[in-house]
């Protein structure tokens, strides 16, 4: 093992560490051979705490393994892991990724008592009838009217936002904040759009247009893998 | 072949029972062979409607718990053989029948009519779950009445899940002085929110309730608006294209009549 040392590379870098880690072996030959390695240069104690970034390849670990990793070389010298890095993840975390991230078309009425919900951003083509709900944990996008309820960002985003046609719902819900409409009769208004003030930490509802200009990464890749 | 036709509507009280009367003797009027269903088992009104009460032996119950046949419960109407009736029972609960027993007498009684008109009790529980198991269309019965309005939705999102075809709206009991004034939602408003084809429209009329405790179907009389429109609609059923009827116009009706019966008689 030991004569074949390429399964764990050191490489020194700006302010830290990089441990490229072979994803070939099994590994439990890679815990060995880090151990060894690890223990052959050994720091003195006056030395201060190195971070470490380690890099897997196309190795994929479960959490149980990562902490075993981490345990390990923080054990054996003054080396702190300040990340792990993976080119691979499972289907599963892909699949709900590309879930947050898509934008899902859903063409009904959704009538009253009814409730269509979506992970990722919902644009629904129809109406909203009272009675009727929509969900989605990115944003929601109606190209109809909208008169009962929508609630964007069900899973905390508080940077989601509401968007319809005709906007003139029962309630618009945004992360954990709520509006209602008002208790009079009140006509609805076009192309408007709901989203969480940061000033007023309330739901507002401000022309599309506007709330544009106040979310400017709305269509952005990485806004929503974050806040999916 | 014929084909079944459930009269529903969520919310009580908004003329399920007077539109399924009414449509069936319009059809009757069109020598179709028609049968009503009163599905309401334990509120059974259709045939108080009917004025057929006192004609009652056997009921839906019995059909299903095999007491007689089918036909053996069906009762003719007084004013046309073509017309008939099988009522539901009065002192059962509507847990005593299934949807499968329902669908079953449907299919049986479709051999041998045009139309089966299924009246059903309000509610979106078992008792609608029965009225349109054996259904190929529905008629969902509304009021202008934001309530009312609102269940009809809620009905019309339930018919959907159902393998029927698009469900085709009534508006009963209109005042056109109100919706006029705007202190009624019109009619534009409640197909906008529902979205699905309107049937027809009628009035508010209090020759509909005479008619109900007389026990002859306000279609039944040849000179008024709502015996009109729910003869429009049975034709509109039939295939044809009615326009609406307008609901200022009070003069000029008795002319509208006498053209219809020109066409349909
Ligand atoms: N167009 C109308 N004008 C005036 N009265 C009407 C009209 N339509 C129905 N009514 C009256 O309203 C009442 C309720 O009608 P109906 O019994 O047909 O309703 P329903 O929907 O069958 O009720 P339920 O849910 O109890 O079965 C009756 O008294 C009836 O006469
Ligand atoms: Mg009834």
């Amino acid at each position: 093992m030991a004569a074949n040392n390429q399964r764990v590379i050191m490489k020194g870098r700006h302010g830290g560490l990089t441990l490229q880690l072979d994803d070939q072996c099994s590994f439990s030959d890679l815990l060995a051979e880090l151990e060894e390695e690890l223990s052959v240069n050994a720091a003195s104690e006056q030395e201060p705490m190195i971070k470490v970034s380690i890099q897997l390849g196309a190795r994929y670990l479960t959490e149980d393994q990562k902490r075993v990793l981490t345990t390990l070389i923080r054990e054996k010298q003054k080396l702190v892991v300040e990340s792990i890095e993976s080119d691979v993840i499972k289907r599963t975390e892909a699949l709900s990724w590309k879930e947050n991230t898509d934008i899902t078309p859903v063409v009904k009425t959704v009538r009253s008592g009814q409730v269509t919900n979506v992970r990722g951003d919902l644009l629904l083509i129809g109406d909203v009838n009272p009675g009727g709900q929509i969900q989605a944990t990115g944003n929601i996008f109606v190209l109809g009217r909208l008169k009962g309820i929508a609630h964007a960002g069900t899973e905390g985003d508080s940077t989601a936002v509401i968007a319809a046609s005709y906007m003139q719902p029962t309630q618009l819900r945004i992360a954990d904040q709520f509006s209602r409409s008002p208790d009079y009769e009140s006509e609805g208004v076009y192309m408007e759009c709901g989203f969480i003030d940061d000033e007023e930490e309330k739901i507002r509802v401000d022309r599309i247009q506007e709330v544009v200009k106040k979310r400017p990464d709305l269509a952005n890749f990485e806004r929503r893998m974050d806040n999916g | 072949m014929g084909e079944a036709i459930v009269v529903t509507s969520g919310k009580g009280g908004v003329g399920k029972t007077t539109t399924t009367a009414n449509l069936g003797t319009a059809l009757a009027l069109q020598d179709k062979k028609v049968c009503l269903i009163d599905t309401d088992i334990g509120l059974r009104n259709l045939d108080v409607v009917m004025g057929l009460e006192n004609r009652i032996i056997y009921d839906i119950v019995d059909v299903v718990n095999g007491r007689c046949k089918t036909k053996q419960a069906l009762i003719t109407d007084k004013r046309f053989d073509c017309l008939h009736l099988l009522p539901a029972a009065q002192t059962s609960d509507k847990s005593e029948v299934s949807p499968e027993a329902i669908k079953a007498i449907v299919d049986e009684l479709k051999e041998d009519y045009d139309f089966i008109i299924i009246d059903c009790p309000a509610g979106i529980e078992q008792g609608y779950k029965n009225a349109v198991s054996g259904a190929d269309k529905a008629i969902v019965v509304t009021t202008p009445e934001k309530a009312s309005v609102r269940d009809a939705d809620r009905i019309i999102g339930l018919l959907e899940q159902e393998d029927i075809e698009p469900p085709k709206l009534v508006i009963n009991r209109i005042r056109a002085h109100m919706m006029k004034s705007g202190e009624m939602l019109d009619v534009d408003e409640i197909v906008n929110v529902l979205s699905i084809d309107l049937l027809g429209i009628i009035i508010d009329d209090d020759a509909v309730i005479k008619a109900a405790n007389s026990g002859e179907p306000v279609a039944m009389k040849p000179n008024s608006k709502v015996s009109l429109a729910y003869r429009n609609i049975a034709r509109r059923l039939l295939g044809e294209a009615v326009p609406l009827l307008n609901l200022e116009e009070e003069q000029g009706i008795v002319a509208k009549v006498k053209r219809f019966f020109g066409i349909s008689s």
